[in-house]
């Protein structure tokens, strides 16, 4: 974790929500972006569409993304769809969410 | 894959990139679903492809003008209920299929994208069935249909596309291209994001997937000949076909192209089809069909024929034909190029040969099969089973069709119980990568989860083992009529050949066959079974040491078997389970084996081994079965009390090295372990006592029960190293067999007890284990130490001291063999070892370079055996 950090807590149903909500966040650069993936169970097409566009954002801006707790059927598919290239990954949330 | 990619525009691949990753996405979401997930999406399919059967069949007929609407909704409904009907119970997502009693597992992974080329002669049913097929597996589709067919191909995308996504499919699940071009379907065929090319279509398609160097399934065309023979149903026969080739105007691939009709038939079934609504072509009319719908450039049909009614290609061709008919019939001569209708024809004109024979209708099949239908479809009329059968093995055709229509029956679920479906796999015959009927497990990928199995093990022993002083008297209980025994000069002279037949029942014709002490040659052989012939006996009595017994083995295999090939049965094999050679199990004779063994070591009275000598080839031949066992073992000491010193110590410690190598084997087991140890710690006690006080009886009496217990323990754990390297040095080097063990033993412990370089595979043991089982017979001996490592020093040293009591020589030095002498062999010692199969089942893989230090170790002898265990890591 960066000094410049933002993290942003998600489930199934708010994915899409959070995801938006992410890009907003990004806007300050050279910082680190986490999203806590934990209570996330599935991803769809739209949630993967978001996640393409955060990443992309991420890279102009230079802000790590990094996503904690993901379980493994979602990491495969975000695998499959090469993203797991793009954005990090973290076994547990920071202590202290900011959002 | 001729196509140019690279005149794709930027605007082009960025649409076509679009759709790939569109499709990815779908694919990578849909792994998340359960099998469940999956069945609630596919069923709503199945409903509205039904329920828009009449409507996709009209798009179809408007748009590509071939075919039969009725047929095509026909089609449609095929696609959708039968294939339903076959997947609907079918697991596809997870754990698959269960081997319990293999301890496999199958378990889907689904493809990802599927780029999908449609033909026009069965569009929007194919789009249905591939559609129903994706779903179930969680593939992702990109469809190309036929140019023209593209808008009901589209529509029935559409429709698949939007019932899907109502129940959860995930979005891009089914895309279809938007128009295409060759450069288009070259570009995605290469896609590093399509996982499988499905191309239902014509040859050209077919072989731009098969080109494109990604996984496909190419279904291309066939030419089904069709044999009606004369013991068919002919009523039945001729519908059938009418029925089959008429079906959406022929367009099936699998329908009939050429029948071939039995002369004695002939007439009749031509007055058949014509009463039933065909015309029969004469000369003439089929010369001008033949050169007008089959291009005589390409040999093809032609396009414009393809998938129209029987009338209007009459009228093309200018035939006057009843306005009723519903198919063309032309009679040819023959199969090949001269033959213009014999090819393929996708519209109703039937080609029909008469057969002077069953075997001249099976070739002229067999010509119209190669003539482009290898591997596709074939048809057969015929009440004769064996007409049957032969014609399935001449004609290679993935559907051989019996008595049914081909298209209709090919298709499947309708006319037989094959897997419905509107692909049809034809082989290698038609360049394909399968025969089935595809169907969703070709959507799959299928892993294999293979658990640990434990191999069955066994443990095998004569029927009976007499043992203790006198147990000779047992032979009493062998009633017989006839009994040979097998010995050796010295043994006759010594009287054990008396004491023998003291005890053999008095009413049996005993004769007596004296041998050669050594090891059996293959006339000795030769000579033992005419012996067993000319007596016709039915029991042997092996009285001696392993050579005698041996070849008693082999005489009674011989004279039960007497077409058994010794070489070939000595033929070479890992897994005696799995040998590629069996023993007879067929006998001629039959004789009890009894085996009376008069020396304490090889322990040949219970094992399944023999060893034959012959001279001619120079060469020895090993035989191992379960069946060369002796069915009666006798352990009796009164024959070993006057064995010799020299003959105790070699005899003597071939049973230790037995019983140690039989201890840590890989085959070694509970069984096993129980007589290895007991015959060592024997050894360790009585071995001394047999040597210094001859005829300590009890002495000699536990030195026998130990050389027995522990060929019973290497009769079924096997032997190890130290056999092949003392195998390889006795017979280069002319040094008894015992006395080329004791030189190897302690090198060998000391080897086996370090961590090895290279580990054995075996599937029985979970870990490498020969360490501590050295420790554990340490322990037994009561040899004290702490760790295993001090344990293993003090069997090394206890197995030392023990051959200094024995006085063996202990260095190969010792026996006088120079360095040079030593070194110079060093290289076929080593190949001889390594070929030696006793090493197979040692715990430890013997490497080349490793083989070499053991025979230098027991080269130089004394202290190098703890000086190699100290070097080894982990020992």
């Amino acid at each position: 974790m960066t000094g410049n950090s933002v993290v942003l807590q998600t489930n199934d149903d708010s994915l899409n929500n959070v995801l938006e909500a992410a890009l907003e966040k990004l806007n300050a650069p050279d910082g680190e972006l986490v999203l806590n993936f934990s209570p996330v169970r599935r991803v769809d097409s739209g949630a993967l569409k978001a996640m393409e566009k955060l990443a992309a954002k991420a890279e102009q801006k230079n802000v790590k993304v990094t996503l904690c707790g993901v379980n493994v059927d979602v990491y495969k598919v975000l695998k499959l769809v090469r993203l797991t290239e793009r954005l990090s990954f973290g076994n547990e949330m920071p202590r202290s969410p900011s959002h | 894959m001729t196509e140019n990619i690279s005149s794709l525009s930027e605007e082009r691949i960025a649409y076509l990139e679009g759709l790939v990753r569109e499709a990815r996405t779908a694919a990578a979401v849909f792994t998340q679903f359960t099998q469940e997930d999956v069945d609630r999406i596919v069923k709503p399919m199945v409903l509205a492809g039904l329920g828009q059967a009449q409507y996709l069949a009209r798009l179809a007929i408007e748009e590509t003008r071939l075919g039969v609407m009725e047929d095509k909704a026909i089609k449609n409904m095929v696609a959708t209920e039968f294939v339903y009907n076959y997947v609907k119970d079918k697991r596809t997502v997870g754990v698959i299929r269960e081997f319990p009693e293999r301890g496999i597992l199958e378990v889907a992974e689904p493809i990802g994208v599927i780029f999908s080329l449609t033909p026009i002669t069965n569009p929007t049913s194919t789009v249905l069935f591939k559609c129903i097929m994706a779903i179930k597996t969680r593939n992702a589709v990109i469809f190309s249909p036929h140019p023209s067919a593209w808008r009901c191909c589209r529509e029935a995308v559409n429709i698949m596309y939007e019932t899907a996504l109502k129940h959860g499919a995930p979005e891009g699940v089914f895309t279809c291209l938007e128009s295409h071009t060759l450069q288009d379907n070259a570009y995605l065929m290469r896609h590093r994001d399509v996982g499988l090319i499905d191309a239902t279509g014509g040859p050209s398609a077919v072989k731009a997937a098969y080109s494109s160097g990604k996984p496909a399934l190419g279904v291309g065309p066939g030419n089904t000949p069709v044999y009606l023979e004369k013991t068919a149903d002919l009523n039945m026969a001729v519908v059938d076909i009418i029925t089959s080739k008429t079906f959406d105007n022929g367009t099936i691939c699998a329908s009939e192209q050429t029948v071939v009709i039995d002369d004695e038939i002939y007439d009749v079934v031509l007055k058949k089809f014509s009463e039933l609504g065909a015309h029969i072509c004469n000369e003439k009319e089929t010369d001008v069909l033949g050169r007008t719908v089959i291009d005589p450039n390409t040999k093809f049909m032609q396009p414009m024929a393809v998938g129209q009614k029987a009338t209007d290609i009459a009228r093309f061709v200018g035939l006057s034909v009843d306005p009723h008919t519903k198919l063309l019939i032309a009679p040819i001569g023959g199969v090949g190029p001269g033959y213009p209708l014999s090819v393929e024809k996708l519209f109703p004109v039937l080609a029909v040969c008469r057969a002077k024979s069953v075997d001249h209708a099976l070739k002229m099949c067999v010509d119209v099969n190669h003539s482009g239908g290898l591997g596709h479809t074939a048809v057969i009329f015929s009440n004769n089973e064996a007409v049957v059968r032969k014609f399935s093995e001449v004609i290679n055709a993935g559907r051989i069709i019996v008595n049914s229509p081909g298209s209709i029956g090919a298709l499947g679920g309708v006319y037989n119980d094959m897997v419905p479906t509107f692909s049809f796999g034809c082989g290698t015959g038609g360049g394909n990568s399968t025969t089935d009927n595809v169907n969703v497990y070709h959507y799959l990928n299928i892993k294999r989860v293979a658990r640990r199995t434990q191999a069955h093990m066994w443990f095998r022993v004569p029927n009976q083992i007499y043992f203790n002083m006198n147990a000779v008297e047992n032979l009493r209980q062998f009633p017989s009529r006839s009994t040979l025994v097998v010995t050796n000069a010295v043994l006759e002279q010594m009287g054990h050949v008396n004491i023998v037949r003291r005890h053999i029942p008095p009413q049996t014709g005993v004769r007596v066959l004296v041998i050669p002490d050594a090891e059996p040659e293959v006339r000795t052989v030769t000579d033992g079974v005419q012996a067993l012939e000319s007596f016709k006996a039915d029991q042997i009595i092996a009285l001696g040491g392993g050579s005698i017994i041996d070849a008693a083995k082999i005489m009674k295999l011989k004279y039960e078997s007497p077409d058994a090939d010794l070489e070939e049965l000595a033929a070479p094999f890992l897994d005696l389970r799995k040998r590629v050679v069996q023993y007879p199990t067929e006998k001629v004779n039959r004789a009890r084996l009894i085996a009376i063994s008069t020396t304490s070591g090889t322990g040949s009275e219970v094992t399944p081994f023999a060893v034959l000598s012959d001279k001619e080839h120079s060469r020895k031949v090993t035989l191992a079965d379960y069946s060369l066992t002796p069915d009666v073992a006798i352990v009796d000491p009164q024959f070993v009390m006057s064995m010799p010193r020299g003959l105790t110590v070699d005899t003597g410690v071939d049973c230790l090295t037995h019983a140690l190598e039989a201890g840590v084997s890989i085959f070694a087991s509970p069984y096993t372990d129980s007589n290895a140890m007991q015959a060592i710690r024997l050894v360790f006690k009585y071995l001394p006592i047999a040597c210094e006080h001859p005829r300590d009886e009890e002495a000699r009496s536990m030195m026998h029960n130990a050389a027995c217990i522990a060929a019973i323990a290497f009769s079924n754990a096997s032997v190890g190293v130290n056999h092949a390297l003392a195998h390889a040095f006795g017979a280069r080097f002319g040094v008894a067999h015992g006395r080329s063990n004791a030189l190897m033993l302690p090198h060998v412990i000391a080897y086996n007890a370090s961590v090895p370089t290279k580990f054995m595979p075996s599937p029985n043991q979970r870990a490498y284990v020969a360490h501590k089982k050295y420790a554990t017979i340490a322990d037994l001996l009561g040899l004290g130490g702490q760790s295993i490592e001090e344990k293993v020093k003090n069997l090394i040293n206890a197995t030392e001291q023990l051959l200094d009591q024995l006085a063996v020589p202990r260095s190969i030095a010792d026996l006088g063999i120079s360095k040079d002498d030593f070194e110079r062999a060093i290289p076929d010692l080593v190949k001889t070892a390594f070929d030696d199969p006793s090493w197979r089942s040692n715990p430890r893989m013997p490497l080349m370079d490793e083989l070499v230090q053991l025979f230098w170790s027991a080269y130089y002898g004394r202290g190098t055996a703890k000086a190699a265990m100290a070097s080894q890591p982990g020992a």
